[in-house]
């Protein structure tokens, strides 16, 4: 027997590369620079200073994108049934339980549930899949969970899903109205551009309308600290109040649009006066009258709004609100005026524009027969689904309640993000047949799936995302696809294929895909057809080169001329300043509206109000953030926010851990005190998962209500009660290598640099923890040495074991929070630095603070350079600084995205005070 | 005229007397001492170094005889010198030698006697104890031609004898009847981690042992050591370090009432109102003593009333301990086991040779092992005898003073 040998072409791969593509996480879709080194498999980001989201800029979390390309953490196999398998076994097993689950219960037994995460490719193919040729409406989204309030409002009120403005227009306004949206964390890329046009035009106010003083106030110029959900009454109140002061746009409002009849008579009856508005809102007469002034005086006009809209049973209602404002005052589409709604994820936009929302069919169509017939037509399936699916919330009670038997979740988290999620963990553990596609090998959902399949990571995904300003934007691959990862299109292809729709998904690149979209984008979209606002025909015949220079580039694209030079395309910028709405009259509607509680109120029970969302550093479940010990370093624990006089009432302190409890669920928290909050209200962030927290998945308290137009839940306003968790004691592991800590009440997980540490508190006593580490580290470590340090009588118990030298873990414990702090010892796990430590830091070690003459940076505060508090404080005191621009200079601190200015602030004012 | 003090013992207690006399009343009296051994006054606690090799004896010594001469003091020292009765009635001592001394005042500070323990054997040749430069020289000597040495008692001064001898080249096994080395300066922990260094550096022990007898070679040198074991060791020294005992033959004699030792008031006075004495010889409020500290306390003390100032009371501390071992750091003071009341603060660090334990009742620290890392001895020392409050800094407090900056 010959053993054959062959010559493998080496090919020629110039190694470092510079590839531009758009960040990964919010709907601001910043365009990146990145610097591949191929042979390293190392990738540097930095903001593309071209791309018109950001100009270069970037916020922590897109700056640490680099950080998150760790392997480790990764799908690289398909599995079924927990064991890898080969991708034909694992597709071919979907494709045969997705029929036989239709065979025998019809279509609507089967769902797919989407993210705003997939690229529009990914998207497009699930959606004609499911709606096209499985015959069921029940593709949804977690878009659902973000968007889908506003998705309503804009289609109530334009008749289709249009953003009439863009980014520009921060910089030609007069006013900005942040309402329900901590932008400083949320959209940081954009703060720091609103932050820039204040300071180039003095004339720019901004109000910030949320329940609580968020750090976007830092710029605000007037805080309306409205009662949670009231949002409604407060702009059913400017709009009486516009048309009692005459500052309507009569004009516009008889050309363009119909309804301003019922609108008025509706919000003069919810708040005819400011007193009623105050009063509904909980909010001082003086600031209504001064928010309804500044609109009414201010013409250029931009009122930007996210989920503290959005996520609220009243959310649609709440978007018609604003949108009444603005049409009634002709402020829309226009230069610097108009309503904005900022997306919170990088492609929920493209997720509409396919349709792939359960109460969407496809292409900005619904479920009309000449839509339907239209679908039916392009994707020539006679099978079309001819009614909406199940909106996420119903969709896993069917999952639930066994109507849906086989569910494919692809790259999002329903068990932690989803209200009432412990249900939802319930209802997938007795689900017939899951499968989720993931790049990450474990989070909450994952773990539950029959079939896993890997999928793509952000950086080797190649396909387009579009922004909240309606911007398509090239995601490029930097890197090689890790593993056996495929990219969701493929995979959904190869399945549908599988099933025998080979001739409809002929599909070989991303192109292929999108080139088929824009094609459908304008399939008999005209104004004797069926004239949707989604048109991007232009680029249905995209050559494979073309698509892979495309540049950021608004749609609508119709004319196939945008080819030609797509460079010096004119984008549409704004729409609507004339009219051209997409309703059947191409008039805007008034909507009706009036304030409605939320549909769960406090009571004696549950006292008070929960109100969720997101932290500057982290990312939705945390798979990617997680992984970036520079992202954990802000807020590292799960907290909840409480005013001094509630924390009181409930026996609270700050620092200590607290159980929040609702009808649905119930958590664990670290209590911050703070008056940033109203009284009745409390505050906790949505990142923590099971794979980060033993039991402060934020999703299993949240009520299960719903928006009734949108389906989007009300995940700002949940009744509860809190009460202090009485641990018996508390501490903290800094471990180099990752432990499994069962058993324990209270367990959260960071990433660090080069540790993973785990904040603790329980009820029992651990007897024998030496014991417990020895046995978890022996299979890195092997034999340990121990340093001890014991106060019996305080419950103090903490250790650090070694092994040859090198510190292995350090346990802290004590009787309370008040433990040492957890920086300086964290950073003797550097990687970077020697392992073996100096003696006077062994010897320090367990008080947490460095030996005498090492500085202690302190918490950090900015996480792009890692400046700490302290440092920050020895800056201003040594350099008797007064402004943030000064701490910048001296210490970098803020000069990259800023978003920790309002916090160098504070730290300036305590010291200077 | 000058009054005529005489002290009997040039050892370090006297000595340390003397000097704050001659500071605080340097006019009143008229000094005469009287020392066995043919020296000035030398630091008997160096003298583990001067074994070692470290120290040779002119760096220990403290006066030499031209500080007697300048300071005008009469200086009778040698073994004939030894003052052999106390004539309370007439109020003189009188020497080996047949001098005699008037005094008006007497000190007392003859020191102490090394406990020799009466097994067979103990009067060979080659069985010696380690309390003054004689015994030093003689261990030198040994070390020269011999191999094997035992030390009888893992205290103090037998581990810096046997650390000594080691350092000489010879063979060295400490026998210890307790488990538990420095038992009455260290807890189990410490004491094991000393043990560990010391075996690192060649010192052989042999614990929980009790010596039966010690052989002859036939020529009245001692050649073994038998244990009750029946284990035997080749032994051509034999040192006994197992304490000592109060050296109050004299002054029983004299007639002044002794128990222990000679006992003494809150001033140092014996029951002769003449007659002072201060050291290892006296038993003060029933304790005896071994360790340096108290016994320049009780020197300053006794000066104050001899000066005729008649102010200070001396009153027993707890005393710290430090083993001369170059390179062994420990320090332990107080009570460091502690009682059902007591709480227990420690820090350990085995494989970097530290180990410190607080011990704390009513949140005043009432003792203290250090062992590696006894930088901090000074400052728990103090929060002790000060008796400080030390419940505020409980939490840092074993990381020791630094922290309180």
């Amino acid at each position: 027997m010959t053993v054959e040998t062959f010559e493998i072409p080496v090919k020629e791969v110039t190694d470092v590369q510079t590839i531009k593509t758009t960040c990964a996480y919010c709907g601001v879709g910043c365009g990146i620079q990145a610097t591949v080194s191929h042979s390293q498999r190392t990738v540097a980001v930095k903001g593309d200073p071209e791309h018109p989201a950001n100009f270069g800029r970037l916020c922590s979390k897109g700056s640490a994108l680099a950080e998150t390309l760790d392997l480790s953490s990764r799908l690289l196999e398909p599995q079924i049934y927990g064991r890898t398998a080969s991708w034909d076994d694992a597709l071919t097993l979907v494709a045969s339980k997705f029929q036989q689950v239709i065979e025998e219960h019809g279509p609507e037994a089967v769902a797919f549930y989407g993210s705003g995460q997939l690229l529009t490719e990914d998207y497009y193919v699930a959606n004609k899949l499911m709606k096209g040729f499985l015959g069921s409406g029940n593709m949804d989204t977690n878009s659902r969970l973000c968007m889908s309030s506003s998705v309503s409002g804009h289609k109530r009120a334009f008749g289709s899903d249009t953003v009439p403005n863009c980014y520009e227009d921060y910089e030609h306004t007069d006013l900005i109205v942040l309402v329900g949206s901590n932008t400083a964390w949320c959209h940081p890329v954009s703060f720091q551009r609103i932050r820039q046009a204040k300071e180039n035009n003095p004339n720019l106010k901004v109000v910030v309308i949320d329940p609580r003083k968020t750090d976007s106030c830092d710029i605000a110029d007037l805080h309306v600290p409205v009662k949670v959900g009231s949002d409604v009454a407060l702009f059913n109140g400017l709009l009486a109040y516009l048309y009692q002061e005459n500052a309507l746009d009569q004009d516009y409002i008889n050309q363009h649009t119909e309804g301003f009849d019922q609108a008025i008579q509706a919000a003069q009856l919810d708040a005819f006066n400011v007193a009623t508005v105050a009063e509904k809102c909980r909010l001082a007469p003086h600031v209504v009258e001064i928010f309804y002034r500044w609109f009414k005086e201010t013409n250029k006009t931009l009122t930007l709004y996210s989920q503290g809209v959005n996520q609220s049973s009243s959310g649609s209602d709440k978007v018609n609100a604003i949108i009444n404002c603005h049409l009634a005052t002709g402020r829309i589409g226009k230069e610097g005026a108009g309503p904005f709604s900022l997306t919170g994820q990088p492609n929920a936009m493209g997720g509409r524009e396919v349709g792939g929302l359960a109460t969407q069919l496809a292409e900005h169509m619904e479920f009309s027969e000449q839509d339907r017939d239209i679908v039916q037509r392009f994707w020539q399936s006679d099978n079309v689904t001819d009614k909406p699916g199940l909106p996420a919330v119903d969709l896993f009670d069917a999952v639930a309640n066994g109507k849906i038997k086989a569910i494919w979740i692809m790259a999002t988290n329903p068990v932690v993000s989803l209200p009432n999620a412990d249900k939802v963990k319930q209802a997938l553990q007795q689900c017939e047949f899951v499968v989720v596609s993931d790049c990450v090998a474990h989070t909450d959902t994952l773990d539950l799936a029959h079939v896993k399949l890997p999928a793509a990571g952000w950086s080797e995904k190649d396909g387009t995302v579009t922004n909240s300003e309606r911007r398509i934007s090239r995601q490029r691959a930097l890197l090689p696809l890790a593993g056996n990862a495929k990219p969701d299109w493929w995979i959904i292809t190869q399945v549908a294929r599988k099933m025998g729709f080979e001739n409809a998904f002929p599909y070989e690149t991303p192109a292929d895909v999108f080139r088929e979209h824009a094609r459908f984008s304008g399939f008999e979209n005209s104004p004797e057809q069926r004239l949707r606002s989604f048109n991007i025909s232009g680029l249905a015949e995209i050559t494979d080169e073309q698509y892979q220079s495309f540049p950021p580039t608004q749609w609508p694209i119709v004319s196939s001329d945008a080819l030609q030079d797509i460079n010096n395309f004119e984008n549409t910028k704004r729409l609507f300043a004339e009219g051209g709405f997409f309703t059947p009259t191409r008039k805007a509607k008034f909507v009706a509206v009036e304030h409605r509680a939320p549909q769960n109120a406090p009571d004696a029970d549950w006292p008070l109000i929960l109100n969720t969302g997101r932290l500057r550093d982290q990312w939705h479940t945390m798979t990617r953030t997680g992984l970036s010990a520079r992202l954990n370093q802000h807020k590292p624990e799960p907290f909840v926010e409480i005013t001094p006089a509630d924390a009181q009432a409930n026996g609270l302190e700050q620092g200590q851990l607290a159980l929040i409890e609702s009808q649905w669920g119930k958590m664990l928290a670290r209590v911050t005190v703070t008056d940033r909050i109203a009284q009745g209200e409390i505050f906790v962030p949505m990142h923590w998962t099971a794979q980060f927290s033993s039991h402060s998945r934020m999703g299993g308290v949240v009520n299960p209500v719903v928006d009734p137009v949108s389906f989007q839940p009300e995940s700002k306003h949940t009744p509860v009660r809190i009460s202090a968790f009485s641990a018996a004691w508390h501490g903290f592991i800094l471990s180099r290598h990752p432990l499994v800590l069962d058993g324990i009440d209270y367990v959260v997980l960071t990433k660090g640099n080069g540790y993973f540490r785990y904040e603790l508190a329980g009820k029992r006593d651990v007897k024998n923890w030496q014991g417990h580490l020895a046995y978890q580290l022996k299979p890195y470590s092997g034999e340990l040495d121990w340093q001890t340090f014991q106060d019996q009588t305080k419950k103090v118990f903490r250790t650090a074991c070694f092994h040859e030298g090198e510190l292995q873990a350090v346990l802290i414990t004590g009787p309370d929070s008040h433990l040492p702090e957890r920086e300086w010892i964290g950073s003797l796990f550097d990687p970077a630095r020697e392992t073996e430590l100096e003696a006077d830091e062994r010897m320090a070690l367990l008080t947490g603070k460095p030996p005498l003459g090492t500085p202690d940076v302190g918490k950090i505060v900015c996480a792009c350079f890692n400046v700490g508090a302290k440092t920050i404080e020895n800056a201003i005191k040594d350099g008797k600084l007064t402004t943030p621009q000064d701490v910048g200079k001296c210490c970098k601190a803020g000069t990259n995205c800023g978003s920790c200015v309002p916090e160098i602030k504070e730290i300036i004012s305590a010291v200077n005070s | 005229m000058k009054q005529q003090l005489v002290v009997i013992g040039n050892g370090m207690a006297g000595m340390k007397a003397v000097e704050e006399l001659l500071s605080a009343a340097p006019d009143k009296f008229e000094i005469t001492v009287f020392g066995a051994e043919p020296y000035g006054n030398y630091n008997r606690i160096m003298l583990s170094p001067v074994l070692c090799g470290e120290k040779s004896i002119d760096d220990i010594i403290i006066n030499d005889r031209q500080w007697y001469e300048d300071n005008h003091i009469t200086l009778h020292a040698g073994p004939d010198k030894a003052v052999v009765n106390i004539d309370r009635t007439h109020k003189q001592v009188i020497a080996k030698d047949g001098t005699e001394c008037h005094y008006d005042k007497l000190l007392i500070a003859t020191g102490s006697n090394p406990f020799i323990l009466p097994i067979p054997g103990h009067d060979l040749d080659g069985v010696i104890a380690f309390r003054d430069i004689f015994d030093v020289n003689k261990m030198l000597s040994y070390s020269e031609s011999k191999r094997h040495a035992v030390v009888l008692g893992g205290g103090l001064l037998g581990l810096e004898a046997a650390n000594g001898l080691v350092q000489r080249g010879m063979d060295v096994t400490v026998i210890h009847s307790n488990e538990i080395l420095l038992n009455r300066q260290l807890d189990d922990t410490a004491g094991h981690l000393l043990q560990l260094e010391l075996e690192k550096r060649g010192v052989k022990f042999k614990m929980s042992a009790k010596t039966t007898a010690l052989i002859d070679n036939g020529e009245g040198h001692v050649c073994a050591a038998q244990f009750a074991d029946g284990v035997e060791l080749p032994c051509d020294l034999f040192v006994m370090a197992i304490g000592v005992r109060p050296n109050y033959k004299l002054a029983e004699a004299a007639g002044i009432h002794c128990e222990r030792g000679i006992v003494v008031s809150d001033t140092l006075q014996t029951f002769d109102p003449s007659i002072y004495a201060v050291g290892e010889c006296i038993q003060h409020r029933g304790d005896t003593f071994g360790l340096v500290a108290p016994l320049f306390e009780q020197a300053k003390v006794c000066a104050n009333h001899l000066s005729g100032h008649g102010m200070a009371k001396y009153k027993t501390l707890p005393s710290a301990t430090k083993l001369k071992v170059t390179g062994i750091n420990l320090f332990s003071i107080g009570d460091f086991i502690g009682d059902e009341d007591s709480e227990i603060i420690k820090f350990s660090d085995p494989s970097a040779q530290v180990y410190k334990k607080i011990v704390i009742k009513n949140n005043g620290i009432i003792g203290v092992v250090l062992y590696g890392d006894t930088k901090d001895g000074a400052w728990y020392q103090s929060l002790l005898e000060q008796r400080t409050n030390i419940e505020e800094m409980r939490e840092y407090l074993i990381f020791g003073q630094a922290y309180f900056g």
